[in-house]
């Protein structure tokens, strides 16, 4: 089986011992994304690098970079009469104010969760059915779908909270600002399957950061540390992609023309990296009809964070969940504060799951 | 949740020696003879799945919960609440499924109910089944009774069922091979009993909440550590390969028809061969019990790396991207 050789001991074995060869003693490597969150902690990879090498996590969780002002207005349309909320997995459990998704639906509100969102189709066509579109490059190309499939279908009762977020201009302000220390970035493997490598030039050109562009699975991961590692120590940075059987350097190029049909980049709201310039994606002017912000007359709606939560701090790789006053105390999968705590991808679910 | 609600609302009520010991099971005195009493709720959707229905799992279930107080099961309650309108062949298969799986694990129904609801004040059919097992003497099969040094045993595959169940809800528009692992684990565990019998310090079947759930209840029950290898915990590739897929962790889903069992180390190696003549082919140990940290699973991942394994917290939601 080919899938078995890439957790596969000996290969780890060999590069954690290169890796020590290499003899960086002081580094903090970045990942932005929720899958290498989790795969980091569930295969323990961190005990196996030198001690002085150090992952922190960046803003690669879809739930926890969401607003809050995004999640009132989705509760806002949650609760509206005749509504079909639909969503994916983990945003049900997200609390704004003592409020969830979750909560509402055990008040009544129709509030489901899609796996798919073409699932949307078989939700019952009386009624307003609004999509709470969450996600990165990887979600927004198959949401774009669908609502060119509502338009072959006619279905006017379909359309969509748009909060899909882009990566690349965050990391341009995570760089830009220079709160965390970056001394290389593992790259997300799905979004990079979508945009291309060339996505990411300007990190090298501008930022002088090594960059890896990595799969999923430990020897996916620890090669991309090795090969991060490598170039903190010759100082030469480059953009490397390590997940060649996945990405191209100009990505799935059908995906990026339908995003392109319908969605715009605009400034969007980041939980703690704030506003970012052409950060989001909203629904194009000729697809107004299709934004529920407008069909809804949603306006932005001001919401204080939670005192003495520090997902806005462990969302720029500045403080480790560990750091946070209420991490594991009054902050836990089965109460969270946080939204870095109800994400299955999130920071601090994963290092409250896996120690 | 379940447990909050247990805690806040009956055992806060009705509490007691027994249960506050373990809520699903007692072991009772009476007179001489012990006897272990468990009951369970079995509310299936869909009601069929590969390898398991409503009236096996209905049977099976109590069965394999009443050999995990060490008891010979014996006895069976079973108690329908039943639609209006839902549909009798299904029923008679029901009853049918239940009378076959009875027999299989030598055990007689012998009492029971029906109630009728109004159409849309329940979702088909209900099934309800208590049981009664005795438990020979010699035999001190607890979660509290793990010692440091014991061996942590699976008696095969895990997470099969909570898999089959996922798949055949068709939510996610996947289609495999996976079977339910439902079935009776008597015949495995009633000779292993009677033989080692005081050796086999716990058994548990993880059902809700999957392998990672009942060791760490184990080992907090115990007040021990538990260590264990994940590679060498058994799990089918196509079970591993939907998880994958789904962002699901095998570890955490259901199985009907796998035991774990700590047993003392000096039994390890025999239990093991009884285990695999009686037809467990993927029975092994998967770890040991520690001293400390009490209370923790610290799993050794398949590169080398090791982690704590948690209960599982919620409902598992599958991921976003």
């Amino acid at each position: 089986m080919v899938a078995a050789a890439f957790d596969d001991p000996k290969l780890i074995a060999n590069l954690v011992s290169k890796i020590a060869s290499l003899g960086v003693s002081d580094a903090q490597l970045m990942e932005v994304c929720g899958t290498h969150t989790v795969s980091l902690a569930k295969y323990g990879m961190r005990a196996l690098l030198p001690p002085g090498v150090r992952i922190v996590s960046g803003p690669g969780c879809p739930v926890c970079v969401t607003s809050d002002s995004d999640l009132s207005q989705a509760f806002q349309v949650a609760e509206t009469e005749n509504v079909t909320m639909a969503t994916f997995g983990d945003m049900m459990r997200v609390p704004v104010g003592g409020v969830s998704l979750l909560k509402l639906k055990a008040r009544g509100c129709d509030v489901r969760t899609v796996y798919s969102p073409f699932d949307i189709f078989a939700m019952p066509s009386d009624r307003e059915t609004v999509l709470f579109g969450v996600g990165f490059e990887t979600t927004s190309p198959g949401v774009a779908a669908v609502l060119r499939e509502a338009q072959r279908r006619n279905a006017k009762n379909l359309s969509v909270i748009s909060c899909f977020k882009l990566i690349p201009p965050a990391l341009r302000a995570l760089l830009e600002s220079r709160d965390a220390r970056i001394d290389g970035l593992i790259l997300p493997g799905h979004v990079s399957t979508i945009i291309g490598s060339y996505a990411y030039d300007f990190l090298v050109k501008e930022f002088n950061v090594p960059c890896v562009i990595a799969g999923f699975e430990p020897v996916d991961l620890m090669l991309s540390i090795y090969a991060l590692l490598k170039m903190i120590k010759t100082r030469k940075p480059m953009l490397v992609n390590t997940y060649t059987r996945s990405v191209r350097a100009d990505g799935n190029t059908d995906a990026i023309r339908i995003v392109g049909e319908y969605f715009a980049p605009v400034e969007s709201e980041w939980r703690g990296l704030g506003v970012i310039p052409d950060s989001g994606l909203a629904l194009r002017d000729e697809h107004s009809d299709l934004d529920a912000r407008r069909r809804f007359d949603l306006k932005p709606i001001k919401v204080p964070e939670p005192a003495g939560c520090m997902c806005p701090e462990v969302l720029k790789g500045v403080a480790l969940p560990t750091d946070c006053p209420l991490f594991s105390k009054e902050c836990t999968p089965e109460n969270p504060v946080g939204p870095c705590m109800v994400s299955s991808e999130g920071t601090c679910a994963a290092y409250h799951n896996y120690g | 949740m379940s447990h909050e609600l247990f805690e806040q609302v009956f055992s806060s009520r009705y509490g007691n020696r027994y249960l506050d010991a373990a809520s699903d099971k007692a072991v009772l005195k009476i007179g001489k003879n012990r006897i272990a009493f468990t009951s369970d709720a079995f509310v299936m959707s869909p009601r069929r799945v590969p390898g398991c229905s409503l009236g096996s799992l209905s049977v099976f279930g109590t069965v394999n919960d009443l050999l995990t107080c060490g008891a010979k099961p014996l006895y069976l309650s079973s108690s329908f609440v039943i639609e209006e309108g839902f549909l009798f062949d299904e029923l008679d298969q029901i009853a049918s499924d239940m009378a076959s799986a009875a027999k299989r694990c030598k055990v007689e129904v012998v009492t029971g109910d029906t109630k009728v609801v109004e159409r849309g004040k329940a979702d088909g059919v209900y099934v309800v089944t208590s049981g009664i097992g005795s438990v020979a003497p010699g035999v001190n099969v607890s979660g509290s009774n793990a010692r440091v040094h014991d061996k942590v045993i699976v008696t095969g595959n895990v997470g099969n069922h909570g898999v089959a169940v996922m798949i055949a809800r068709g939510e996610f528009g996947l289609s495999s091979d996976v079977r339910s692992d439902c079935s009776p684990l008597s015949g495995l565990m009633l000779p292993l009993l009677s033989k080692f019998r005081r050796r086999i310090h716990a058994l548990r079947d993880p059902t809700r909440g999957g392998l990672a759930t009942v060791l760490n209840e184990m080992s907090i029950e115990s007040g021990v550590a538990m260590e264990v290898d994940e590679k060498n915990i058994p799990i089918e590739p196509s079970v591993r390969a939907a998880c994958d897929l789904l962002g699901m962790d095998p570890l955490y889903m259901a199985c009907e028809g796998t035991m774990v069992l700590i047993v003392d180390k000096r039994i390890e190696k025999p239990v093991l061969r009884e285990l695999r003549r009686r037809g467990a082919r993927n029975a092994t140990t998967i770890g040991a019990i520690a001293r400390s940290p009490r209370g923790k699973v610290t799993m050794t991942t398949p590169i080398g790396g090791k982690r704590y394994l948690g209960m599982l917290r919620g409902m598992s939601l599958p991921r976003i991207c």
